[in-house]
């Protein structure tokens, strides 16, 4: 069951990078239709497109129920089940929006993000872990699957904000347009980890150190990667491989900066490849194909994606985890930094709303706005997660 | 001020921008607009009309949004700043925390202790920001609902041309042949559940106006959660405590007044195994042990009667049950939860005290490390004093100290009397280790066993709160769907001598709008309205800072 769970996911993961393309071709099959007949606009590409992505949504459903049954509990308690679980939530709010709006350029964007959170998740351990007695409640369940819903939603918002932005970033003044390139980079970053972990692992690099920790207690630690910096007072215990280049003090954690590193330069060489190859910049490149969006649906479609999302979140993320927190520790809330990520990623969509509302917030502010938001969000899967540990923190 | 009378004949709270029933502009700069601010229906609000006692001055500036989201952002970067150090509340120290923070965090622990920040959420200016939030959300929902609430009810089928010619959606037309599609339209208007109402054969279709009050509805949800929150600090109304007790012992549960008694029968930790499945071997091997229950079995007592202080009190059984992770054990709106554990303590110590000469064994004592006797007595003129017991000893300076009250490394100070030395023998023992000052002993306390006891540590809640804070929080989610998943939409049609005038105004999801309108008029004689929202946006922004959206 778990050998079949692991196929399905890997199967819609190549089914979501095929109708990535097109969606593609549809954004430019479509110049000429659009002008003809403006209310039914979908074209042959596109349908096939969200045939596809539909295929592999049903896939990935069936990873999760297989995995379901194989490990006898809901697949959301790691990284890597969140994180998967996430982008099947993902690709369900971007066929919602679709079929609201029919637009097909939001599958051209949405779907490559789908594609890299499921390589980012499979980075993680895969392993199916028994669960500990924090995580034996049904209302773990369903808080953590309404929030990864919701987070989802929010995250469509994003894409269509990215949208407007590339779309328009020739209109924008060289900070802003930088600003725009430097998303397009952080999404290479991603890639860049992905890319440069697989190949080590493909390689089977593994390096062993003893080290001191914060706590003065001698620790080993494993790397994937190759040294760059080692932790504080280190020493070797594997043969062969580079040696540390740089040795950092205790209160850092030098494996997650070494990995933090790779993905960089990793991320920055596969960037530099495609400047010096498509001799533009990224955003530069996208923007031809987005030329004839109408600025004002994607508007809409980002607003849209936020006033669906938002109530799911508060649901999910807030209710839902404050029941759950009540019945595992007494407490509903409790000031866990995780908990307060949550309650900021509330207060940012909350200033979204009143400031489209009633300052008229729309366009690019808007866009930008749901850009920042979806990064509160990251913020708080990635590096609330793994650097500041809390009662959450079993979730690595 | 006075009130407004307009040529409709509808009289107007002083104010008013836009007559409430046929929208007509009653202020002069108004005019000027190409599109129209309907935020607010143009209403009269206390905030944009009265400026002079200092009362009128509070009320406008909370009932700015611009303050509102002001004060949102503020406490979004203060609840930020609160978690890149582990809060206070959050963390076990065993030193001061000016300390723990100096020693962990260095230079910038220091900084951030000195500002209070590893207490920010229950600091008072993080407090009176919240407050802040509350006074603007009441005061801003206040501002717009009543007025906004009167001008919806009070609006009238026929609208005044010049309201009309300002809306985002507008279009005209020659009135000619329309009456034989104005059933169609209306029809179409029905099926897409307008509510359509007809005057002079002007029409005005409505739906959806309750989507308006959905702000209004999850600020007061918003409210009572925080009323809720405020109350906790209440007599009576939160208790949180931690109860540390070991098996076998019944003990007076904290917060409850001494009414309630636990007694621990057993404490339970299993881990997963091999006959857990197949599935979970790799990881078990990968991560080793992985907790699979953490089980208290207790049994709950009522005192009876009057309870005198130092006196111990009748026990009436209750109930007995398990308290586990996610399964608390409830009473009396009491909740009992297993939160902690510490195995294999040391409860008691037993020393045979010997003669050195001849390492006889004189006696056997047993110390109950938590309550120590003062003196052992062993007959035939031997006894054991205790002078000093340091439950967790720490060697200052030589010195003997106790870093707490847990018998974690006990030691003690003896007096060793026997009929040789009548007035005692001084000896200090610690594990693995024996003192003897006052020079050498005839007489010594060898270290024979040592007792351990379980813990389990139940952290006992009451929460007298949790009702209403569910209910604020079940309006609050009530109101955010209500305005987010509906939207307030209108259309008119008004027949003017020759032409027709079709406006049609939305408070969100303008695209989808006009999707809407379009079915609804295509294929009549009726003008399908044109967009002049976003070529005009800019200039209504300039205008007033604000967009005709909304």
């Amino acid at each position: 069951m778990a050998e079949v769970s692991s196929i399905l996911l890997y199967v819609s993961f190549i089914l979501y990078l095929i109708a990535t393309l097109f969606f593609g071709a549809s954004i430019r099959q479509k110049k000429g239709i659009q002008k003809q007949n403006p209310v039914s606009r979908t074209s042959v590409a596109g349908k096939i497109g969200i045939i596809i992505t539909s295929i592999g949504f049903v896939l990935q459903v069936g990873y999760f129920v297989t995995r379901w049954i194989a490990g006898g509990y809901p697949p959301i308690s790691n990284m890597f089940e969140f994180i998967t679980f996430f982008s099947i939530m993902l690709v369900g709010a971007f066929m919602i929006l679709y079929y609201l709006y029919r637009i097909p350029a939001l599958g051209v964007f949405a779907l490559p993000i789908v594609v890299i959170l499921i390589g980012y998740a499979s980075m993680f351990s895969r392993d199916i872990t028994p669960l500990s007695p924090t995580l034996q409640s049904n209302w773990l369940i369903v808080h953590v699957m309404t929030t990864a819903a919701g987070q989802a939603i929010l995250a469509i918002s994003f894409v269509a904000g990215l949208i407007y932005l590339v779309k328009n970033v020739q209109q924008m003044s060289r900070a802003k347009a930088f600003w725009v390139e430097a998303i397009m980079f952080v999404l290479i970053i991603f890639v860049g980890f992905i890319a440069a972990s697989t190949t080590f692992s493909i390689a089977n690099y593994e390096m062993d150190l003893m080290y001191v920790n914060k706590e003065g207690e001698e620790t080993q630690v494993t790397y994937h990667l190759p040294v760059i910096f080692g932790p504080h007072e280190y020493t070797v215990i594997s043969e062969g491989g580079m040696e540390p280049l740089i040795e950092l003090p205790a209160w850092v954690n030098a494996k997650q900066l070494n990995t933090l590193t790779w993905s960089f330069l990793t991320g920055a060489v596969i960037y530099l490849v495609i400047r010096l190859l498509a001799r533009r910049r990224i955003a530069d490149l996208l923007q031809p194909v987005l030329q004839k969006m109408n600025n004002d649906i994607l508007d809409e479609v980002s607003y849209r994606s936020v006033l669906i999302g938002f109530p799911v979140f508060t649901l999910g993320a807030l209710i839902f985890g404050m029941i759950y927190a009540h019945f595992a520790w007494g407490r509903f809330w409790a000031w866990d930094p995780k908990e307060v990520w949550a309650l900021i990623t509330w207060f940012f969509y909350s200033a979204f709303l009143h400031l489209r509302l009633s300052r008229g917030w729309h366009g690019e502010k808007s866009a930008w706005l749901a850009v920042i938001g979806f990064a509160i969000i990251m913020f708080n899967l990635i590096f609330v997660n793994l650097v500041i540990a809390g009662l959450h923190s079993y979730a690595v | 001020m006075e009130r407004v009378k307009c040529e409709c004949g509808h009289v107007n709270p002083p104010g008013t921008i836009l007559c409430e029933a046929c929208g007509k502009i009653l202020v002069e700069s108004e005019k000027n607009k190409k599109i129209l601010d309907m935020r607010y229906e143009g209403t009269a609000r206390r905030s944009q009309t009265y400026n002079r006692t200092i009362i009128d001055k509070i009320w406008s500036f909370f009932s700015s949004v611009k303050v509102g989201v002001v004060l949102i952002v503020l406490a979004l970067i203060a609840s930020a700043i609160g978690t890149i150090l582990p809060q206070e509340m959050n963390t076990t120290m065993t030193v001061t925390p000016e300390q723990f923070y100096a020693d962990q965090y260095g230079w910038f622990g220091r900084i951030y202790y000195a500002l209070g920040f590893h207490n920010l959420y229950q600091s008072t200016w993080y407090m009176l920001l919240i407050a802040s939030i509350g006074v603007s959300l009441v005061i801003c929902s206040i501002d717009r609902a009543v007025p906004l609430y009167k001008a919806l009810k009070r609006q009238r089928v026929t609208r005044h041309n010049s309201f009309l010619k300002r809306q985002r959606f507008f279009n005209e037309g020659p009135a000619d042949n329309i009456q034989a599609h104005l059933q169609t339209v209306k029809e179409r208007m029905e099926r897409h559940r307008y509510r359509v109402l007809e005057e002079n054969g002007n029409i005005f279709a409505e739906k959806g106006r309750f989507s308006r009050w959905g702000p209004y509805v999850n600020h007061i949800g918003l409210i009572i959660v925080l009323i809720g929150a405020m109350l906790r600090s209440a007599p009576g109304m939160y208790v949180n405590e931690m109860l540390w007790i070991k098996e076998g012992e019944t003990k007076a549960i904290p917060g409850t007044n001494q009414q309630y008694y636990l007694k621990n029968h057993e404490f339970i930790v299993e881990v997963y195994d091999e006959s857990d499945g197949e599935v979970y071997q790799e990881a078990l091997k990968n991560r080793g042990n992985i907790a699979k229950n953490y089980q208290t079995n207790v049994t709950l007592y009522k005192a009876e009667g009057e309870v005198l202080p130092g006196e111990k009190p009748r026990l009436e059984e209750v109930k007995s049950g398990e308290i586990r992770v996610n399964h608390p054990f409830r009473f009396d709106h009491y909740g009992l939860y297993q939160a902690s554990y510490k195995l294999h303590e040391m409860s008691a110590m037993t020393f045979q005290l010997v003669k050195k000469e001849t390492d006889e064994v004189i006696g056997t004592i047993t110390i109950d490390l938590y309550n120590p006797e003062k003196k052992y007595d062993l007959g035939n003129g031997y006894a054991v004093e205790i002078l000093y017991y340091f439950p967790d000893v720490e060697f200052k300076d030589g010195i003997p100290q106790t870093k707490s009250p847990n018998p974690n490394n006990p030691a003690f100070a003896f007096q060793i009397i026997s009929p040789e030395h009548p007035e005692g023998e001084r000896s200090i023992v610690a594990i693995q280790q024996t003192l003897e000052p006052l020079g050498e002993n005839d007489y010594k306390l060898a270290f024979q066993s040592v007792d351990t006891v379980n813990y389990s540590g139940l952290m006992v809640r009451k929460d007298r709160t949790l009702g209403l804070i569910a209910i604020g929080g079940a309006i609050f989610l009530f109101g955010v769907i209500l305005g987010s998943f509906w939207q307030h939409r209108r259309i008119w049609i008004k027949q003017d001598g020759e032409t027709v005038l079709v406006s049609a105004h939305t408070n969100k999801n303008w695209y989808s709008f006009m999707k809407e309108i379009e079915i609804i008029l295509e294929d009549t004689a009726l003008p399908i309205p044109v967009d002049r929202g976003s070529g005009l946006e800019k200039a209504v922004n300039e205008n007033k800072g604000v967009g005709a959206n909304g």
